[in-house]
């Protein structure tokens, strides 16, 4: 990555990195770690708390845990700037289950902007694509970082 | 009283609100689960050391909390979208309240929109977000 100084110019991320792929693993979710996942979190079912349950089932918000290996882009430009945690949103299509490998694949979705008192600060959207082995969407989610720009010198 | 289809839910309902586990040793179980067990999560003194209040509870086990919510309310509901803000911190050992309202109903389609909030004892919001959830229609 390169650092760039000076204002963001966010149509030229959006239009160099948004919608391509750059980072994609397999993963497989055992049942006795989806059971402590769910249980801590204080559901109750069977279907998410116990590996017995014929429909055994990963909680509906476990995609939001998994990262991809790769932050950004190849070739992205770090700034200047504060970054920070400006969310996260997960969209289960269907289950996720143990031992049924899952391809994760990551892209930037967004890019976009907000102007405030304090100035501007730039928002990243990383969505990770999760998918079973014939390809069935099983759900995303979205990583949002926001750069609040440091007032140029 | 749980929810068992979406003609039972009226709009501004509340969602019997629940004070999460956040002891150090339920936020480790959940930490060592997620593969997120970094000192921040399970350690008081090292997470001081970063300069942080005390270990923190991750965000994404509020939404955990928010999921887990949703499922006592309408054991049946198929959470479809989980929105969240973390506007700030919350600190392991300390008090949560997990909280929803319904703020949308699709009778046709069983689609309900509820508004999430994990609030401190003084009543501050330090989690917020949407969910979407479908209820079955009959």
């Amino acid at each position: 990555m390169a650092d760039q100084d000076g204002p963001i110019d966010v149509e030229a991320l959006r239009e160099q990195f948004l919608g391509k792929v750059f980072d994609e693993y397999t993963l497989t979710l055992e049942a006795d770690r989806l059971a402590d996942y769910a249980i801590s979190c204080g559901e109750t079912a069977t279907k998410f708390t116990d590996p017995n349950d014929p429909d055994f089932q990963a909680p509906p918000t476990i995609a939001s845990s998994f990262q991809p290996k790769k932050r950004y882009p190849e070739g992205f430009p770090t700034f200047r700037g504060l970054g920070m945690d400006a969310g996260k949103a997960v969209a289960p299509d269907k289950p996720m289950r143990a031992g049924v490998p899952i391809v994760a694949k990551t892209h930037m979705h967004d890019i976009y902007t907000k102007t405030g008192r304090s100035g501007r600060m730039v928002f990243f959207v990383n969505r990770m694509e999760f998918s079973d082995p014939d390809g069935t969407l099983l759900g995303s989610a979205d990583t949002s970082i926001v750069i609040r720009e440091k007032p140029q010198q | 009283m749980t929810i068992q289809v979406v003609s039972d839910i009226e709009f501004g309902e509340e969602l019997p609100a629940f004070q999460p586990d956040t002891s150090l040793d339920n936020v480790r179980r959940f930490a060592i689960a997620a593969g997120w067990n970094g000192p921040r999560f399970t350690d008081h003194e090292a997470a001081k050391k970063e300069g942080l209040p005390g270990a923190l509870v991750p965000g994404i086990m509020s939404q955990g909390f928010l999921s887990a919510m949703i499922h006592h309310w309408a054991p049946k509901a198929e959470v479809r979208l989980v929105d969240t803000v973390f506007r700030a911190p919350c600190i392991v050992d300390q008090t949560y309240h997990i909280n929803g309202v319904v703020t949308d109903i699709e009778e046709d389609t069983g689609e309900v929109e509820i508004d999430l909030t994990v609030t401190n004892d003084a009543g501050e919001t330090r989690v917020f977000g949407t969910a979407k959830v479908l209820i079955p229609t009959a």
